[in-house]
């Protein structure tokens, strides 16, 4: 017994050592998963303090180009005005309505939230965003991020009472489904974690028809976005040797590099869809 | 200024100018420049060595959390505190030259290219074992070793210009005042 003793006493820095690196690692590898993304609350509350204050300030060099998207985003609103388009006469025509449902209310499905970008970075190669806007002012997990132009951002992950951390989409274990705006084949994103603004489209056979430059859109699979939000535009297509699939690079709509506000998309049908299939998944058992 | 202050004072300035300042730059993908960890490489040298591991360990998992990730900076900054003790003992040239003075400069290790190797080889340990760690999920062994060697380059030449900026002036202290 006295021997172990001697022998902590002995080597008690390099055990000490060995445990904090344990730790460490034990922090790397069980924290990296998709919904741990970030480990605690209480960092996560003090660390959005001081970014809030810091991008305060950075904020004003990024004026112009905040408000040269701000006039785009605006400008394809309000082509979209319902005044801007000719409705054709119906009433000439007689139809008889076999429709049951009240067909003038109309039901939201999407409802977009403003929020503020206050830390954001590129170079790692697990990305995150944060966000000050939170529980308290409707922020939920697994709400979908675009940037003012409609560009998809990513996913929130995690959400405390006044601040939001996004997974982007560079991220590697960000797997967002998208589709080819033309063919309408639908595949996985994934970031290689090397190069920002350009990640990889997979699962796309090679019947499609891609060339560079064609448009890859959101899917509207999942509960988190809607259909035909931008993702971004093809720069290279790479046949995979083994499989039957293209291997396709695209650049992102959105830029990572100067995000400055982003809408988080509140889907209040995502509940009732995850009930339904929670309650699928149980039957199948 | 006591030590315990003026190390308050490094810990928060070096946190801040790292998130704030270096985190923003983006030279290349294969480029991040390091500065943080002089911190560790300047504490004093009568500390004990469990304490640096453990300021070690909190100062990496403070990045950390700014960073999202834990535990990538923190094992690095733990693993450097560790060698630290060893890799003076080895490059102090005079007996006691440690007791004499306060913390690791180019003076109290007695010349520039002790102070250098002392800085490299800590450097290059430091990004090495970090990117090693980050790059374990998909491993491409040349990209590892260039994203190393450019980083250590970067770090050193503001290792260096920080050096220049800031003189540390040092009392020879001894026992006989």
């Amino acid at each position: 017994m006295r021997n172990i003793f001697l022998f902590i006493r002995r080597y008690f820095n390099l055990l000490f050592f060995l445990l904090l690196q344990g730790f460490c690692i034990y922090l790397i590898v069980h924290y990296n998963k998709y919904h741990n993304a970030v480990f605690s609350a209480s960092a996560n509350q003090l660390t959005g303090k001081v970014n809030e204050q810091y991008n305060k300030i950075e904020d004003y060099f990024h004026l112009k180009k905040t408000n040269d998207s701000l006039v785009k985003a605006n400008e394809k609103l309000y082509n979209k005005l319902k005044a801007d388009f000719q409705l054709p006469d119906t009433l000439s025509k007689a139809m008889v309505d076999t429709i049951k449902v009240d067909s003038l209310t109309q039901y939201r499905k999407y409802n977009y939230l403003q929020a503020t970008v206050i830390e954001n970075s590129v170079n790692t190669q697990s990305n995150f965003i944060v966000l000050s806007r939170g529980k308290a002012q409707q922020l939920k997990e697994g709400m979908g991020l675009v940037d003012v132009n409609n560009a998809v951002v990513g996913i929130t992950t995690m959400v405390t009472d006044d601040y939001a951390v996004v997974m982007s989409l560079l991220h590697k274990d960000s797997h967002i489904s998208g589709k080819l705006f033309k063919g309408g084949e639908t595949g996985t994103l994934n970031w290689d974690g090397k190069t920002p603004n350009i990640i990889s489209l997979t699962g796309i056979p090679k019947s499609a028809k891609v060339v560079k430059g064609d448009t890859i859109i959101t899917s509207g699979f999942s509960t988190t976005f809607p259909r035909g939000m931008l993702i971004g535009f093809v720069t290279e297509v790479i046949p995979e040797k083994s499989t039957n699939n293209y291997l396709i690079k695209f650049k992102t709509a959105a830029d990572f590099f100067s995000l400055q506000y982003v809408y988080a998309i509140d889907n209040s049908q995502q509940e009732a869809v995850n009930q339904l299939l929670e309650k699928a998944k149980q039957q199948a058992k | 200024m006591s030590t315990l202050v003026k190390n308050i004072i490094r810990f928060i300035l070096f946190i801040l100018v790292q998130v704030f300042v270096l985190d923003k730059i983006h030279l290349h993908q294969m480029v991040t420049p390091y500065l943080y960890f002089l911190f560790i490489l300047w504490l004093p040298f009568n500390m004990s060595r469990t304490w640096q591991l453990l300021l070690a360990f909190v100062y990496g998992f403070t990045l950390d959390s700014f960073r999202h990730n834990p535990g990538f900076h923190a094992a690095a900054c733990v693993l450097i505190a560790y060698i630290r003790p060893y890799l003076i003992n080895l490059l102090i040239p005079q007996e006691g030259a440690d007791e004499n003075y306060e913390e690791p400069s180019i003076k109290s290790m007695g010349g520039f290219l002790p102070y250098f190797i002392y800085v490299a080889v800590l450097t290059i340990i430091h990004h090495g074992w970090l990117f090693l760690l980050e790059a374990w999920q998909f491993g491409n062994v040349w990209y590892f070793f260039a994203k190393t060697l450019l980083s250590t380059v970067i770090s050193l030449l503001l290792i260096i210009i920080t050096e220049l900026l800031f003189v540390r002036k040092q009392k020879f202290r001894t026992n006989t005042v």
